[in-house]
This record gives structure tokens, C-alpha cells and sequence, in this order.
């Protein structure tokens, strides 16, 4: 009896890490490796040698580490934003463009408003989630009051930020040189200052990765242990069930959607204070938002996975960069990358087969 | 005057307009069966590079603009695999669709022209023909207006073959059906499953298609940055055009008009070209909140659909 017993609280175990996302999903990470090593040596080029160079280019010094740090703060928030937005039934893919009005918040106060950073990084990191917000509101207003499908009105004020930063950076007062913006003050900065950090994370070292990381836990907070993630996430499930049993649905699918951009907003800011500095002129997209969809899904839409998730890519993006000193194209990133998440989307029949594999040999033991 | 600056709006939205046509109707074969085909911007990179690089190796643009969309064609196969086969969700698919194709097209770039991410400049004996070139007195009015690449025609006149298709055929009632109620479409013995993977990889098709046209004729080289955004547009075209081919044909001429209003009006006058530049977008905005409104979806559009065993 007892010996049953502890063989099922065995094969409970076994089934549970057969059935959590979390393995099919290093699977996936795995498998994206391995195709991107066939591609590379399909082209002539050692995948040896270009992983070698990713890994050295992210782990092999301090500031290294750093930077690649540095790089995923952004993209965990535009991650944590579609995240929260598939949670709720939206897919925000116009992250992108509440990214860059997050910025472009985050610039205009960080440049002209005068206070201490104490008051100040605070005061950019509202404006930016405000204006992230504000340009996602409006998209849900016209989904709410008009039924506009939000995908189509997502993708024209992607590329109206686009142009509003675009025109910003020139524009006298704002313009600090050629197709750029000014500086932002150094109390709007988010650079560690402290000259015995400096020393061993480098020049580049900023915290934003704390805000990054303080939202996630927020978001994840308000979605399970709060009455309006309940509502939410009711809404996202099911809008008619939820509707039935006294939800407002339209009212949570603007508010959803206006924590969505306000998250994407402040990876515009994450990005300004503690990397860019200044605004530059785009020659395209930069697909901030886009990789925060890879990023959700990656963390299967869960706001802590989406930490690691962010950091994942962050690390494959700065490690990219890399590469071209190897002379393997820094491509390969956004092949593995892809390939991940197709795996990721797939994954269910591969949970199908093992299971049912395990399932069998189970069978067959007894 | 007025004439010739007509004639030269006509022209500049007859540029922009035909590869977002290619690649919109293509997304109308795709929801309109029940798949959502975010790919779209992906499928359009690779047949641009891919179109490119046939020209270049062979010389012949027909031969090139039809491999270009035959790698669109590919991709589009692999997303059919996806959610037709394994039901995956295709928001996710197609989102990796266009991490993949994209990097895979100047990840051969690099590979096949010595690291460069923009392939050598097509020779003009390898761009796309125009076929009234030279019929009308350069600069004239006719010449301007009709002075585009034939390919340019074919995409009006494929709108109304599909048009056709869609509507007056048994395979279009099909598409349209297996859109709506895939369950009652099985139950009456239609092969569900082969309708979606015909106009998932069609849809694939004429996205390369699409992206080919751009690198065989307009912009006469692929560069990373020759597609960005324009299967996104696409996608909205299809939207705003209520998932209709013919709906489809108007907001893409809408959007190819808005672009030649600004190539027009960038040139020589002090406005900002990018505020110009947003018109397209917010006229789009206003068109949708004033006069457009809702469209309604497939009523399977999204939903993975599985055979009862």
C-alpha cells in the first residue's frame, strides 16, 4: 500500500516536469541552437567558433555581463506588455510605437524639467509610462466605442510614433546636433556612479534593469492576487462568461490595454536613461516591441518568465553584436530566435508524443 | 500643369500600390479560410532577397519574381504545418515567421555577396519590364500614368481573378465556409485541413510575390530595410478592406495614394517630410473611425481546427 504510494508521488513528479512549459521550452531553446549550427555550417562558418563568441561576448568579463543586463531591461518591459496584454485577451502589437512615445515622454522631461534624480527618474519613468498608456488607450478607445480591430490600429500608430520621434529629433529646441536629440540631464540618468562599480561593470553600467524587474513582479502581483486581474484575465478568457457574471468588459479591455502600453512606455525610458541617453534619428523600426512579443512568449506570457526570458534574449542580442568579429553574420540571432519561438508554438505535440510515450511505458512497467 | 502633376500622382501611387496588393490578397486567402497570417511581413522579406538573388545568378526577372514567390510559397507551407497540422496558435507561428524569414534572407545575403547585407545593384536588363515604355512622349501625361511595371497591371487584374475565385467558384465557397464553420465543413465532407494549406501557402506565395516586386523593380536591390513594415500595411490593408479582395484593392490604392501624395509633397517645400509622412497612417485612422467602422472577422479566424476522430 505504501509502496504504491511513493510510486506515485514519484510518477506525480515526473508527470508534472513533463507537463510544465518550462522543459518544452529549454526544449525549444535547444532545438533553435541546433538550427542555427546547421545554418552556420551550411555557410562555411564554424558554429563552434560562433558560439564560442556569443558565450565569451556575454560571459567573459564583468561589463560584459553587464551590458548584455543593460540590453534585456528594455525588452522585459515591451515583453512584460504583451505579455499582460495576452493574459487579458489583446495582442499588442503596437508595443513598438508605446515604446517609442515612452522615450519620447521620457526625453522631453529628463531634458527639461530641472530636479534632483531622486524626483527626477521617477517623474520620467510616469511621463513615459503615461504616454505608453495614453497611445494604447486610444487604440482601445476605437476598439471599445467603434469595434476597430486593435491589430489594424496598432500597426498605424506604430508607425505615427515612428514619425513623431522621427520629427521630434529635428526639431530647434529639442534637436542637439544632427538628427539627434540633446542629452538628457545627468540626474535623469540611470548610470551607476558609484567609481568602484564603474571599475569592474565598466562605463556603460545602469540599474534599469531594477524597474525592469520591479514591474514584472508588480504585474505578476496584480494578475493573481488582485480582483482586477481577476477581471481581467476572466475578460481575456472568456469576454461573454465574464460579461454574464457582472464584468464590465469593455471598461477592463481599456484599462488592460492602457497597463499594456504604459509597460511598453517605460521600456522606451529603461532604454533612454540607462543606455541611449539621447534620441536618434531611425532609419527603421527598431523592433523593441517586436522582440517583446518574442519575449512573452518565450516566458509563456508568465511576467517572472518574461525576466528570464528578456534576459535570454538581451544576452543573444548583445552577444550578436559580436559575431561579425568572427564573421559570422549577426542574423543567426534572429534565426535561432525564430525558431525557438516556432518550436514554442508547436510544443503542445511534442508534449503530446512524450506523454504519451511516458504514458505507455507507465503501462507497461505495471 | 495640373495635368502633369496628376499623371505623377497617379504614377507615384501606382509604384507603392502593387506589392501591397500582391501581399494583401495573399492575406485574404489565408483569414478568410480561418488562419491568421501574421508571416505576411516575413514571407514579403524573403521573396524580396530571394527575387534578388535568382536575378542576379540567372538574369531572367520572370524566372526570378516567380522563385521569389515561391519562398514566400515555403514559408508559408512551414506556417501551414503549423497551425493547420498541429494546431499551433498562429499568432505565435507567425510571429516566428517573421524573426526566421527575415534573418534567414540577409543572413544568405551575407553568406552568398562577402558579408554584405545589401546585394549588388540589379542591372536594368534584369528588373521587371515596363510594357509602355516609349509608346507615349517622355514626361507626358500618358506617359506617366501608364509608364508603370507590367506587373503593376497584373496585380489589378489578379484582384479581379481572385475576386472570381472567391466568389463564383467551388473552391471560393469552400474558403469562404471553412472560414466560418469549419465543423459543419467537415460534416459535409470537405477536406478542412488541404483547403487551409492551399491558402495558407498561396497566401505565402503572393507575399513573395510581393516582396519580389519591390527588389525586381522598384527599388532594383534587396537591402534589410527594403520591406519593414509593408506586410504589416498589408495585413491592414486586408482588415480595413473587411477581409474582401475587392475592399482589399481600395485601401491598398488609399494607402498607395497617401504615399504619392507625400512623395509629391516632400519634394521642394519646407514642411517637415516626417509629418508628411504620417498621413497615410492617420488618414487610415480617420477613414476607419469615420466611415469604416467595424469589419467582421472569419468567424474561425484563429481558432485551430481538429478533426473529430
Amino acid at each position: 500500500m505504501s509502496n504504491t504510494k511513493v510510486s506515485d508521488q514519484k510518477s506525480s513528479f515526473g508527470t508534472r516536469a513533463l507537463q510544465s512549459s518550462l522543459l518544452y521550452t529549454l526544449i525549444s531553446i535547444v532545438v533553435g541552437f541546433i538550427v542555427g549550427a546547421i545554418l552556420l555550417q551550411a555557410a562555411g562558418i564554424s558554429a563552434g567558433g560562433a558560439y564560442g563568441k556569443l558565450i565569451s561576448g556575454v560571459f567573459g568579463k564583468p561589463k560584459f555581463i553587464m551590458w548584455a543586463i543593460v540590453y534585456a531591461a528594455p525588452i522585459i518591459l515591451t515583453g512584460l506588455s504583451v505579455a499582460f496584454s495576452f493574459q487579458t485577451g489583446v495582442f499588442n502589437i503596437g508595443a513598438e510605437g508605446q515604446y517609442v512615445v515612452g522615450t519620447i515622454a521620457a526625453c522631453l522631461v529628463g531634458v527639461f524639467v530641472k530636479a534632483p534624480a531622486i524626483i527626477l527618474i521617477p517623474l520620467c519613468l510616469i511621463a513615459s509610462a503615461l504616454a505608453g498608456g495614453f497611445w494604447s488607450m486610444l487604440v482601445a478607445l476605437m476598439k471599445v466605442k467603434r469595434g476597430i480591430n486593435e491589430v489594424l490600429s496598432f500597426i498605424m500608430f506604430n508607425w505615427i510614433a515612428y514619425y513623431l520621434s522621427n520629427y521630434m529629433v529635428n526639431l530647434p529646441g529639442i534637436s542637439g546636433g544632427s538628427e539627434v536629440t540633446k542629452d538628457l540631464q545627468e540626474s535623469a540618468q540611470m548610470m551607476v556612479k558609484n567609481e568602484a562599480l564603474t571599475k569592474v561593470l565598466g562605463t556603460g553600467a545602469s540599474y534599469n534593469i531594477f524597474v525592469a524587474i520591479l514591474a514584472a513582479v508588480a504585474i505578476a502581483f496584480i494578475l493573481n492576487r488582485t480582483t482586477l486581474g481577476y477581471k481581467l484575465k476572466a475578460v481575456g478568457f472568456n469576454k461573454h462568461a465574464a460579461e454574464y457574471g457582472g464584468i464590465n468588459s469593455n471598461q477592463e479591455i481599456m484599462t488592460a490595454m492602457s497597463i499594456s502600453g504604459a509597460l511598453a512606455g517605460m521600456g522606451g525610458a529603461c532604454q533612454l536613461m540607462g543606455m541611449g541617453i539621447r534620441i536618434s534619428q531611425f532609419a527603421s523600426q527598431e523592433g523593441f516591441g517586436f522582440q517583446g512579443i518574442t519575449v512573452a512568449l518565450i516566458g509563456s506570457t508568465n511576467p517572472i518568465g518574461c525576466i528570464f526570458a528578456g534576459l535570454f534574449y538581451g544576452a543573444m542580442k548583445y552577444g550578436g553584436t559580436k559575431l561579425s568579429l568572427v564573421n559570422a553574420p549577426a542574423e543567426i540571432v534572429s534565426i535561432i530566435m525564430g525558431t525557438i519561438v516556432f518550436f514554442i508554438a508547436i510544443s503542445h505535440v511534442f508534449k503530446r508524443v512524450i506523454l504519451g510515450y511516458a504514458g505507455k511505458k507507465k503501462g507497461g512497467t505495471k | 500643369m495640373f495635368l502633369r502633376n496628376l499623371g505623377l500622382l497617379i504614377n507615384a501611387t501606382m509604384t507603392y500600390t502593387p506589392p501591397l496588393l500582391l501581399a494583401a490578397l495573399g492575406s485574404c486567402f489565408s483569414e478568410r479560410s480561418g488562419v491568421i497570417n501574421i508571416g505576411i511581413e516575413g514571407m514579403m522579406t524573403i521573396g524580396a532577397f530571394v527575387g534578388a538573388a535568382t536575378a542576379l545568378a540567372c538574369g531572367n526577372p520572370w524566372l526570378a519574381f516567380l522563385v521569389g514567390g515561391l519562398a514566400g510559397a515555403l514559408f508559408g507551407l512551414l506556417h501551414a504545418v503549423a497551425c493547420v497540422s498541429c494546431q499551433a496558435d498562429q499568432t505565435i507561428s507567425g510571429t516566428a515567421i517573421n524573426f526566421l524569414a527575415p534573418g534567414l534572407a540577409v543572413f544568405l545575403c551575407k553568406a552568398m555577396y562577402d558579408g554584405s547585407s545589401d546585394t549588388p545593384a540589379l542591372d536594368i536588363s534584369m528588373k521587371l519590364p515596363k510594357v509602355f515604355n516609349g509608346v507615349f512622349p517622355v514626361g507626358s501625361f500618358g506617359d506617366n500614368v501608364l509608364s508603370n511595371y507590367s506587373v503593376a497591371y497584373m496585380s489589378l487584374i489578379l484582384v479581379a481573378v481572385i475576386w472570381f475565385v472567391f466568389y463564383k467558384t467551388k473552391f471560393g465557397m469552400r474558403l469562404r465556409a471553412v472560414g466560418e464553420a469549419p465543423e459543419a465543413c467537415d460534416t459535409l465532407g470537405v477536406n478542412v485541413y488541404r483547403v487551409r494549406y492551399v491558402c495558407v501557402i498561396l497566401s505565402g506565395f503572393l507575399a513573395g510575390l510581393g516582396g519580389a516586386y519591390i527588389t525586381l523593380a522598384t527599388v532594383s536591390q534587396f537591402r534589410p530595410i527594403v520591406i519593414v513594415g509593408q506586410g504589416f500595411m498589408a495585413i491592414a490593408a486586408v482588415i480595413f478592406g473587411k477581409f474582401k479582395p475587392q475592399g482589399a484593392l481600395l485601401a491598398c490604392l488609399l494607402f498607395g495614394f497617401c504615399n504619392g501624395v507625400k512623395v509629391l509633397a516632400t519634394s521642394g517645400n519646407t514642411v517637415s517630410p516626417n509629418l508628411i509622412s504620417m498621413i497615410p497612417y492617420i488618414v487610415t485612422i480617420l477613414a476607419l473611425v469615420l466611415f469604416v467602422g467595424t469589419a467582421r472577422v472569419p468567424a474561425a479566424n484563429g481558432k485551430p481546427f481538429q478533426k473529430a476522430k
